[in-house]
């Protein structure tokens, strides 16, 4: 980051989203799917949070919910000071600021829609005539590496995986947004593609001021991109950090078992035996107290009662980890006074 | 890893080529590919989506539609012409010596059986034992793969389990007759990163303790080093450079290969001193159409180093040492 304390862009307020599960005929089934549970955290303009986490830890959704694609169950998100979905700031002004890149590049293209007619259509949706919105349609494809003289007027399926994802890019870059989420943007590609594409975000961060929310599954690209890392643990917010000291020193012992199941590239010191054990608990019953400690090689009994809180801990460090918590009855928690 | 694998070779793959036909042009998924793996050998392939390097793995068992398909070569496996096996004798090799794991089990497992059923019934297509017997055995082999109440989990359907489940309750059927070579195809790619490496670590040692040969196809390095011997790249339906793993990591002679390797986020992290990110090296262009191969190396177009020569014929293998060979005319320029 450049500046030193760049204003908060967007902040999230307790972000709560329970999916009902559907009753069958006799009355058996029900419950909630608790996706996302009591999440929040600030992003600054012009950084990029890189969010990471397992199948079911909830940051696709904590996107959706961002995105009002899906309405929360509680919770606020605030863009620029303005709370969301009220009368200070629409859905509509909303989504002309904030867009967002999803994995599946074919499925979020309209098959039958030429790719400039694509990128143009949103700003047309906001008022701007159609000659400009496809000129500047046309300019956008230059900017993301695709030829408007041979790209134009082709359709989706025309195109390989990674020309398709550089045209959901310039698509989000069309209403000139200033925040962009990028859902597993680069996952469905090739490595030797998701260089190019990786290369093009960082490029084009820079050329429109942009700020990103990158969600990814794949530790290396997200410490790569990310500027701060935000860890999820089915549903909540276990660890929050900046991304170099959060990669070499994790706090959370969840934090620390994903990162060491990252194969090492190494030949002579292979992993010798797995972080963990076990697949992550379902979100439809999550286990009592923290959430991880089913499976944290650290847990003890307080830990299954009490709920740890996200609290900043040492030099700004942010876990939510009873054994990181003063006086929280973990034998491996600091004394209470010893963080006055 | 494995210190056990003897001389003898034991899958033996020449000149191997596979064509698609049903489409509007045939498709040359595999051109040429000559690959060996001895007894208790773990040999990973590995390439981008389109290297052939599944459609080669394939081959191994013949699952592709015959009528849709032309393979030409010779694939032996111990004394099995894989290619020259009937109906009924290729139904007896599959299976009992060579299996193989998937990358999505819950499309593979049969999903209105349960898992059990499906263990005791391969056992029992294979050998003459008591239903009670072959239980007994798909229980153990339950224990093995550290399923959690394998008693119980015996009677669940495919649904009913985790993915990291299924996936082990899958290697327990591919083991279940006792193969001596098992192919796995992208088995660790749509699990979770630390369900993925107990996944890794189960097969390395399920591979020590049978002393089995073992074919990984994965896109992913990192996991191909985790398990591998040897790694063999592919690209465009050629092997473009083999050698032991820690050779091919640190010392890599294909320029694709070097590419392929520079490209991963993995090595770019440390920042340059105005606080920017390094820019990642990326391989420009995409690979070639494989209904219309170039004449030449498939990726001197792609390639910084190429020469006229590269571009008029398939460049021959070039031993750089005993164990690591490069399809490449120009790795004299690229020794480190």
């Amino acid at each position: 980051m450049t500046a030193p304390n760049p204003p908060v862009l967007l902040e999230v307020q307790g972000l709560v989203k329970h999916f009902p599960l559907q009753r069958d005929p006799l009355g058996r089934g029900g419950g909630v799917v608790r996706a996302v549970d009591g999440v929040s955290f600030q992003v600054r303009q012009g950084e990029t949070l890189g969010v990471v986490g397992e199948s079911g830890c909830g940051k696709s959704t904590t996107a959706r919910l961002l995105m009002h694609l899906i309405d929360p169950t509680a919770g606020a998100v605030v863009f620029d000071g303005l709370a969301v979905g009220g009368r200070d700031l629409g859905l509509k002004d909303f989504r002309r600021q904030v867009q967002m890149v999803f994995q599946d590049s074919y499925a979020s293209l309209n098959p039958r829609l030429t790719i400039e007619d694509s990128i143009a259509f949103a700003p047309q949706v906001h008022g701007v005539p159609k000659r400009e919105a496809i000129e500047r349609a046309r300019d956008l494809l230059a900017r993301v590496g695709l030829q408007p003289t041979r790209f134009a007027e082709r359709y989706p399926h025309e195109l390989s995986g990674g020309q398709r994802q550089r045209v959901n890019i310039a698509r989000a870059l069309a209403l000139q947004p200033r925040l962009i989420l990028l859902d597993e943007a680069v996952s469905a590609l090739d490595k030797s593609v998701e260089a190019q594409v990786l290369n093009l975000l960082l490029d084009l961060k820079d050329a429109f001021d942009l700020t990103y929310v990158f969600i990814s599954h794949d530790l290396n690209v997200v410490r790569y991109m990310s500027d701060r890392v935000m860890v999820m643990y089915l549903g909540q917010v276990v660890e929050i950090g900046d991304s170099e000291t959060l990669f070499e020193a994790p706090l959370h012992p969840y934090t620390r078992a994903l990162l060491s199941s990252v194969p090492a590239m190494d030949p002579d010191h292979r992993t010798e035996r797995p972080a963990l054990t076990g697949d992550p608990p379902n979100p439809i019953n999550p286990p009592s107290g923290c959430r991880f400690h089913t499976r944290c090689p650290h847990a003890e009994a307080v830990c299954a009662q009490r709920m740890p809180t996200l609290g900043v801990r040492h030099s700004s460090r942010t876990v939510a980890c009873l054994m990181h918590e003063p006086g929280s009855g973990h034998s491996g928690a600091p004394a209470l006074e010893a963080v006055a | 890893m494995s210190g056990a694998a003897d001389t003898t070779t034991f899958v033996d793959i020449r000149n191997l080529n596979v064509t698609f036909t049903g489409g509007r042009k045939p498709v040359q998924a595999v051109s040429g590919v000559d690959l060996r793996v001895r007894r208790g050998e773990v040999v990973a392939l590995i390439g981008e989506s389109g290297s052939g390097k599944s459609v080669t793995l394939r081959s191994i068992l013949r699952l592709h539609n015959e009528r849709r398909t032309t393979i030409t070569g010779r694939i032996q496996v111990g004394e099995h012409d894989v290619l020259g096996l009937s109906g009924t004798q290729l139904a007896d090799f599959r299976g009992k010596v060579g299996s193989m794991i998937f990358q999505e089990p819950l499309l593979a497992l049969d999903p209105v059986y349960s898992v059990g059923a499906q263990i005791v019934e391969s056992i029992r297509r294979h050998e003459q034992v008591s239903p009670a017997e072959a239980r007994r055995r798909a229980l153990a082999l339950f224990e093995r793969v550290r399923i959690p109440s394998p008693e119980r989990r015996l009677a669940a359907y495919p649904h009913e389990m985790s993915g990291g489940m299924r996936q082990r309750a899958m290697i327990a059927l591919a083991l279940a007759c006792r193969p001596q070579l098992l192919l796995a195809d992208e088995p660790t790619t749509a699990l979770d990163a630390t369900v993925q490496i107990q996944i890794l670590l189960l097969l390395r040692e399920l591979q020590r303790e049978f002393g089995l040969s073992v074919i990984f196809v994965t896109h992913d390095i990192g996991a191909a080093v985790e398990v591998a011997d040897r790694i063999a790249v592919m690209y465009a339906g050629r092997i473009v450079e083999e050698g032991p793993v820690a050779t091919l990591i640190r010392a890599p002679r294909h320029p694709y290969t070097m590419a392929l390797l520079r490209s991963r986020a993995h090595g770019a992290l440390a920042k340059t001193a105005d606080g920017k990110r390094p820019r990642l090296e990326t391989i420009a262009g995409a690979p070639p159409d494989l209904a219309a191969l170039p004449l030449g190396c498939a990726f001197a177009e792609r390639c910084g180093l190429a020469i006229a020569a590269c571009r008029q014929s398939r460049p021959p293998v070039v031993m750089l040492s005993a164990q690591h060979a490069a399809r490449c005319l120009r790795t004299d320029t690229t020794a480190a």
